[in-house]
């Protein structure tokens, strides 16, 4: 018998994304890409519509349902759980469905407490698990590589190819290390460590790696920060993020549906245990942070490495030696109606956005609530909370959050990707700022005309008291 | 797909830099569930603004796109790519492009090529002082040529080979079904099933 994939490798040092890219070889060498295994393949209704259609023309089925799984969240409503008032949303929704029908995929509909953003349900539903691969047609897919998989975004052409073939050629990645050394000071956050760190790399820094984030101030992360810092690797351009999966990825995987039993549990987790970089190993980059140095960071911009700290000033397009970061800088400030020098402090909002593949976990709710708790949100300002998930949801309710929201004056909404990119009704009107906690800061990504501040859960929640760009300290 | 070997045509001169998918197609129009007909969505935020470059008319029959740097950047929209071939576009010229992107345009047959700054520069002032001026991007030599001037390109051999014939992934992959089997009867038990289970 064949050895299993992952113990057929020689002994030369390798990094984490080496040793789970190693073990998803399906066939390598020659001139064509390795071709890789996909051990999940997450859908939803925005990406898919092509590809199952492919897959009619061809005469093809999914090879592996029993890897693959659906949910709706683009295009839900959160006002209402069941009525899709725009009817190009329906019909793509329930296009999803009928493929899922005619095809045997599993789906979580709404009204299910697994319906919510698709990066928030592998998780909750325990599929997400260390050394896996896991692709999706969303660019946040990354969000997966917390616990040690390599997670990356694909589009409908790939994914019609690992419906027929549950495989993907890929180009050999480079390596990268992010080192954040020491621990985040009271008060930082998951996001505001990777806003920082795009800040430094740009949104093109990360091209052509698999980065994997490590040091201090990453282990002493919980899961839920862990997959917000991974989130937003595909914002710095990088191929995937992934961090080491430990004691607390175990435990937040163990006991949940998918995870595995019995003697499967003990057989995963020793193999879990390989899932480090091996002393030695080379990465082709490594990028090194002090934690003690950070501080609560936003965007000012129009992409998100336009960023700042929270306590700095709109910067000029003149700080920027780039002369292509200058000329960015100066569209940006034009769209986002921002005056260079302006204390990020003074800038006003009109909407809060609490939610998203980033940042719309329970932990995230309850950091928001706690800061709002016993406050109002200040007069004139929208807030919308908009949990990830119907389960995160349910769970929020068991805990009281909602009320917390509610008395505050927030919006409590039902589960979905909401305003991140606004293709339901949850959009920003022309003008109108927000601060979001979601990952894109594009223009008229939250809606046409739209302009979004990118934040941590904690300064959103600050930020809708006092109706300005805030930190709960400011309180 | 299409096969695509040589293309001459007019310049679309875009000078922006991190031009991010959502700008390409913003996500209103992604609700369709055809993969033909998004020209409409192309640029559409930028669109409405008459000056914009595609508005004229000189730029009219543009069929390369000529931009800044991180072109195609952010969501995996496959979307962002149909938009441009639905409109005419042929191939895009970027001195880099988003990952996502970049793959999704060479599995459509939209060539996109990546060459220095300062080429960009000299094919963004030759558009916008001579818009009737073609130029050919020639996937066979792996080459740009404007007149007298000549860019080399790097580009994968395996990812111009699949392009020049116009094949299909997944017919490709397809051949080696008997290793994926293979690797498939290896894998660990507990690897997770998205089966419903009995909680």
């Amino acid at each position: 018998m064949s050895p299993t994939p992952h113990e057929s490798e020689g002994t030369a040092p390798r990094t984490l994304a080496q040793k789970v890219w190693d073990a998803h070889v399906v066939r390598t060498g020659g001139q064509q890409p390795d071709l890789l295994y996909i051990d999940l393949h997450l859908l939803h209704e925005v990406t898919s519509p092509q590809a199952f259609d492919g897959l009619r023309q061809a005469g093809r089925k999914v090879r592996r349902t029993d890897l693959t799984i659906a949910t709706e969240d683009h295009n839900t409503p959160t006002d209402n759980l069941f009525t899709i008032a725009d009817p190009t949303s329906r019909k793509q929704i329930e296009t999803l469905r009928a493929n899922c029908e005619e095809f045997g995929v599993r789906i979580h509909s709404l009204g299910d407490e697994n319906q919510g953003v698709v990066h928030v349900v592998g998780p909750q539903l325990g599929l997400t698990q260390p050394g896996m691969t896991v692709v999706c047609g969303d660019s946040h897919t990354s969000t997966h590589g917390a616990f040690g998989s390599i997670a990356f975004g694909i589009g409908t052409s790939e994914v019609e190819h690992v419906l027929a073939t549950q495989t993907l050629p890929q180009a050999k990645p480079k390596f990268m290390a992010v080192t954040v050394n020491g621990s985040l000071p009271e008060g930082v956050s998951a996001k505001d460590l990777i806003l920082k760190v795009i800040s430094i790399t740009g949104t093109g820094g990360g091209k052509g790696h698999i980065v994997e984030y490590r040091g201090q101030a990453i282990e002493e992360l919980s899961m839920e920060g862990r997959m917000t810092v991974c989130n937003m690797s595909i914002e710095w351009g990088a191929k995937a993020g992934m961090i080491a999966p430990d004691e607390k990825t175990a435990a937040y995987v163990k006991g949940r549906a998918h995870a595995p039993k019995g003697e499967d549990w003990d057989a995963a987790v020793e193999y879990w245990s390989t899932l480090k970089t091996d002393e030695g190993a080379v990465f082709d980059k490594e990028i090194v942070i002090d934690a003690a140095s950070l501080s609560p960071f936003v965007t000012w911009g129009t992409n998100p490495g336009q960023g700042v700290e929270l306590s700095g000033n709109v910067p000029a397009p003149e700080d920027f030696a780039d002369p292509i970061a200058r000329t960015t800088a100066a569209g940006a400030l034009e769209y986002m109606g921002l005056q260079a020098g302006t204390p990020m402090r003074e800038i006003g909002v009109d909407v809060v956005f609490l939610g998203s593949c980033t940042n719309g976990r329970i932990e995230d709710l309850r950091t928001a609530a706690e800061v709002i708790k016993g406050r109002k949100v200040a007069e004139g300002v929208n807030m919308m909370v908009v949990p990830g998930s119907a389960k995160v949801r349910e769970q929020a309710i068991a805990e009281g959050l909602d009320k917390v929201f509610i008395e505050a004056g927030a919006d409590w909404r039902f589960a979905g990707c909401s305003m991140c990119l606004g293709m339901n009704p949850d959009q920003l009107t022309p003008g109108q700022r927000a601060a979001s906690t979601s990952n894109r800061n594009f223009e008229g990504r939250q809606g046409k005309g739209g302009r979004t501040h990118l934040v941590s859960p904690a300064v959103a929640a600050a930020t809708a008291v006092t109706g300005h760009l805030a930190s709960p300290a400011d309180l | 797909m299409d096969k695509f070997t040589t293309h001459t045509g007019c310049v679309a001169p875009l000078r922006r830099s991190n031009v991010d998918t959502d700008q390409i197609i913003p996500a209103v129009y992604l609700k369709r569930v055809t993969k033909t007909g998004f020209e409409d969505g192309l640029f559409a935020e930028w669109r409405e603004d008459e000056k914009f470059l595609l508005n004229q008319p000189e730029y009219a029959n543009a069929t390369i796109l000529v931009t800044g740097t991180e072109f195609g950047t952010g969501s995996s929209r496959e979307h962002a790519v149909w938009a441009l071939k639905d409109y005419g576009f042929k191939a895009v010229i970027a001195p880099r492009f988003g990952d996502i992107f970049r793959g999704n345009s060479l599995k459509n047959g939209l060539l996109t090529v990546e060459l220095p700054e300062a080429a960009v520069e000299e094919l963004w002032l030759l558009a916008e002082t001579h818009p009737e001026s073609e130029i050919t991007v020639d996937l066979v030599a792996c080459e740009v040529r404007a007149g007298d001037r000549t860019w080399g390109f790097e580009f994968d051999e395996f990812l111009r080979w699949r392009m020049m014939e116009g094949l299909d992934d997944v017919a490709l992959t397809l051949r080696d079904e008997d290793k994926i089997a293979g690797f498939e009867s290896n894998r660990d038990a507990w690897r997770p099933r998205t089966l419903p289970v009995q909680v």
